[in-house]
């Protein structure tokens, strides 16, 4: 070993260094490692950016502009063409009539114009001021049209038997219109109105309490859940597979079809669990579920609201999302070895000793890391609130709110405005998240 | 604490039992039959728990064969007693069979649970211990109940109501039984109407597409990645598999408003073209994270001996490290078919055009006033019964590649 780095010092010392080194940077083979590596992740470096990254900071660029679904179709030049008076033979008078106008009603077309052959036979006599011709080539400058704006263009003319011959002689060659639109996306008119409308609202700071209930409930719900089904499946027993396979079912499940099943089964007039439960007489009056945003509730002599459709979707969330957490902490606990259960037992620990000292210690390092993740993804929940009451009923989260803005009221801005909200609040708990997973390493 | 004696322990327990299976045999009942069955809590609740009392006193190397099984018997006894012969409030003459059905479980059931509750307990005052095994089997034993009854009565109401007519449906909304009045195209009314006037075939094509092309876009993209990621040594190599995940954190409806508006400028938005650049985006990163994870797993001497040999990395990857993966690989794919085949959100704000709907978006079409909800029901049951199959069948890979691709111990 020592021999080689001796021969090695040599040549260098040779080649005219003063002193031996061992090489810097990166050798050609990393390189090459490198380049191959880079290569084989490029295509899915380009479709996040382009699928992801892009949009996330076009969201940011759309918060700031005043634009609209109906923005969207980039303003266009209209036109129609005909023929007026009745020309019966060679030699009479005939006008040749363009109109043109703007489809936006706002916005307006820069340059706007059209080309076209004038129909065969027709002799152009009189043009108007914006038209030109060469041949039978006809161009027409109309300069700006603005929003809503109409233009007629009239050019006399007489006709020939070459014109009368054919039957809709104006009909031979289509015009062909030009014009600038400037699209709401892409000039520079930029305005804080968005953010005002959101902010200003007296919906959204409900809104912003509705969402941390939503995620902090419907989190929890679906661990406490998952912790439980996971003890109930922690021994083994016959039929321990099949309801393995059951319990994963809502999670597996598309979420419309869950949903829309909830919906039918709560519903207030002919679903089956409000049948169930005010014949048995459990309730007075079938309860809505979904479309009731709270009931007073009076207990031990006080009585407090409760929010109804808030709870039952938190319910839905929790019902659909605890499989998931229940296969995470299954795979835990039977990874953690039966020895230390068998010691504990000769000492004489209970069984809910043995749970609270020995198991649920080691399940904090994947209850944690499970929390943040479910924290994280039922925050972006969207399907599940809109598929159950649509945001109403005091169940309108951020999510929810993004659409509400968006697609409902046409508002793309506003609804890019709340996206962006949703981000950066997005940004604070994975901030946290990744402080947290190099802490417990459990991912 | 000296109250809770073995004796008084029993007894609750049995209380317990009776109470929790009284409710679900009745509700049972009142689903298959359609009949109203008021469950008769408390006097389930009695029976059972003198049941109880009598298996804990008559329990012992000594007891005779009368003895073992009496309590059957006491509970049996106690709630025809108890509820004047009507153990479900309904009159005899009233689906006899069922109501037959129903009582003999519900005395086999609390029996058996209370031999199993009770099964080794030492008569007289217990200790911390012995209490709290009665106490777990008992939770054990609800907690297994209502999880499955949680479980399954949605998926029941929803495959039960698809079967049902309009004027069933509003006229007993209790009434959950197979109807074979109508004979089979009478109970399969609704699926029939949905594949011959609503496309349902249509969807159930588009979807099947949609999905096995997002699992192979997602498969060539993921692959070369997470084998760089684990493999390959490069600069930012532990910063690209951390921010991987992620990627996979950007919700879904932030990018919503800008692919809305780009795709409309592009032609792409009504268009599948459009959806299969949007999938893949979304379940690369999550695909990637799992197989760098398992990559990392394999043994890298294989693959270095390969190279010794004179493959190409291609030819590694190829003839070594993807057939060793196969596990990986099918987890990840049945994930990305999971996802990609119950996507709403891009689905539905993408696609106008009723010939190109995915079965999501079908069936959200469905969800209005003018369409029956057996239909709806129906349409939530196709969706569903793909899905489902797919994961019965392939569960095993499902389970360890969720479970092992992420979580480390």
């Amino acid at each position: 070993m020592s021999a080689i780095a001796d021969q090695a010092g040599k040549t260098v010392s040779t080649a005219g260094e003063s002193v031996s080194q061992p090489p810097k940077g990166a050798g050609p083979m990393q390189k090459r490692e490198a380049r191959l590596a880079y290569t084989m992740l490029a295509p899915t470096f380009l479709i996040i950016l382009a699928i992801v990254l892009g949009p996330l900071v076009a969201n940011f660029w759309i918060s700031f502009k005043p634009v609209e679904l109906g923005d969207l179709r980039a303003p266009k030049v209209l036109i129609n063409e005909r023929v007026k008076g009745k020309p019966q033979l060679a030699g009479d008078p005939a006008t040749l009539e363009y109109r043109v106008r703007n489809s936006s009603q706002k916005n307006s077309i820069a340059d706007a114009g059209f080309t076209d052959i004038l129909p065969p036979g027709f002799t152009a006599q009189k043009l108007p001021d914006a038209c030109s011709l060469t041949g039978t080539n006809l161009t027409c400058n109309i300069g700006t049209l603005e929003g809503k704006a109409r233009e007629k263009l009239v050019i006399a003319g007489t006709v020939s038997n070459e014109y009368l011959a054919l039957k809709k002689p104006e009909k031979a060659s289509k015009p062909a219109v030009f014009g600038k639109a400037d699209s709401v996306l892409t000039n520079s008119t930029f305005t804080l109105d968005n953010f005002r409308r959101v902010f200003d609202s007296d919906e959204f700071w409900s809104v912003l309490r509705v969402t941390f209930y939503y995620t902090i409930f419907g989190t929890v719900g679906a661990l406490v859940l998952g912790l439980f089904a996971a003890q109930l499946l922690n021994t083994s027993f016959k039929g321990r597979g099949i309801l393995r396979g059951l319990f994963l079912f809502p999670y597996v499940s598309p979420v419309i079809a869950v949903a829309f099943t909830w919906v039918v089964l709560l519903d207030p007039f002919s679903g089956t669990l409000n049948a169930l439960l005010t014949k048995m007489g459990v309730f007075a009056e079938p309860v809505n579920f979904f479309g009731q945003r709270a009931v007073d509730l009076h207990l031990f002599g006080t009585s407090f609201e409760f929010p109804l459709a808030l709870s039952t979707v938190i319910a839905f969330e929790a019902w659909r999302y605890f499989p998931l957490s229940f296969l995470f902490i299954l795979a835990r606990m039977q990874s953690v070895s039966t020895d230390i259960y068998e010691a504990a037992e000769m000492d004489g620990a209970t069984p809910l000793q043995q749970f609270w000292y020995i198991s649920l210690p080691q399940l904090m390092g994947i209850l944690s890391v499970l929390f943040l993740l479910r924290f994280i993804w039922t925050f972006n929940k969207f399907d599940d609130i809109f598929l159950l009451t649509g945001g109403n009923a005091g169940t309108r989260t951020l999510t929810v709110d993004v659409y509400e803005q968006g697609f409902a009221l046409s508002n793309l801005g506003a609804g890019a405005a709340v996206a962006v909200v949703v981000f950066v609040v997005l940004v604070t708990f994975a901030t946290l998240f990744i402080r947290f997973s190099t802490k417990e390493e459990g991912l | 604490m000296r109250l809770l004696n073995s004796y008084v322990l029993s007894a609750v327990s049995g209380a317990v039992w009776g109470f929790l299976t009284m409710i679900v045999i009745g509700v049972t009942l009142t689903l298959i039959t359609g009949e109203l069955a008021i469950p008769q809590v408390g006097a389930a609740a009695l029976a059972a728990a003198l049941g109880a009392l009598f298996t804990h006193l008559w329990e012992g190397k000594t007891a005779s064969i009368g003895q073992k099984y009496a309590p059957a018997a006491i509970i049996l006894l106690t709630l025809l007693a108890a509820t004047f012969g009507a153990p479900f409030a309904l009159p005899l003459s009233v689906e006899p069979l069922w109501q037959l059905i129903a009582l003999v479980s519900f005395v086999a059931v609390t029996f058996w649970a209370n031999r199993q509750t009770l099964d080794g307990t030492p008569k007289g005052s217990l200790t911390r211990y012995e209490k709290e095994v009665i106490f777990l089997r008992v939770a054990k034993g609800f907690g297994f109940v209502v999880f499955t009854v949680m479980v399954a009565l949605p998926f029941y109401v929803m495959v039960m109501t698809s079967l049902k007519s309009q004027q069933q449906l509003l006229g007993n909304p209790l009434d959950l039984s197979i109807d074979l009045s109508g004979g089979l195209s009478g109970m399969f009314r609704s699926y029939i109407e949905l594949f011959t006037q609503f496309n349902f075939g249509t969807y159930l094509t588009v979807s099947a597409i949609v999905s096995v092309a997002t699992v192979i876009l997602t498969l060539l993209f993921s692959v070369p990645g997470a084998y760089a990621v684990s493999r390959l040594n490069f600069p930012g190599r532990s910063w690209m598999s951390r921010s991987v995940l992620l990627i996979y954190m950007v919700p879904a409806i932030v990018l919503v408003i800008p692919l809305y508006a780009v795709f409309s400028q592009l032609g792409l938005r009504n268009s599948l073209t459009g959806l299969l650049i949007v999938y893949p985006a979304t379940t690369i990163p999550v695909a990637l994270y799992m197989l760098q994870g398992y990559f990392k797993g394999l043994p890298a001497e294989l693959e270095e001996a390969g190279l010794m040999d004179g493959l190409s990395r291609l030819g590694v990857i190829l003839k070594i490290t993807l057939p060793l993966s196969l596990p990986a690989l099918a987890s990840v794919s049945l994930y990305v078919f999971m996802i990609a085949w119950n996507e709403f959100l891009f689905a539905f704000m993408f696609l106008d055009d009723p010939d190109i709907f995915t079965l999501s978006r079908g069936v959200v079409s469905l969800n209005s006033s003018e369409v029956p909800r057996q239909h709806l029901m129906a349409g939530a049951v196709i969706a569903t019964v793909p899905v489902l199959c797919i994961f019965l069948w392939f569960e095993r890979f499902l389970v360890q590649g969720l479970t092992a691709g992420s979580v480390k111990g």
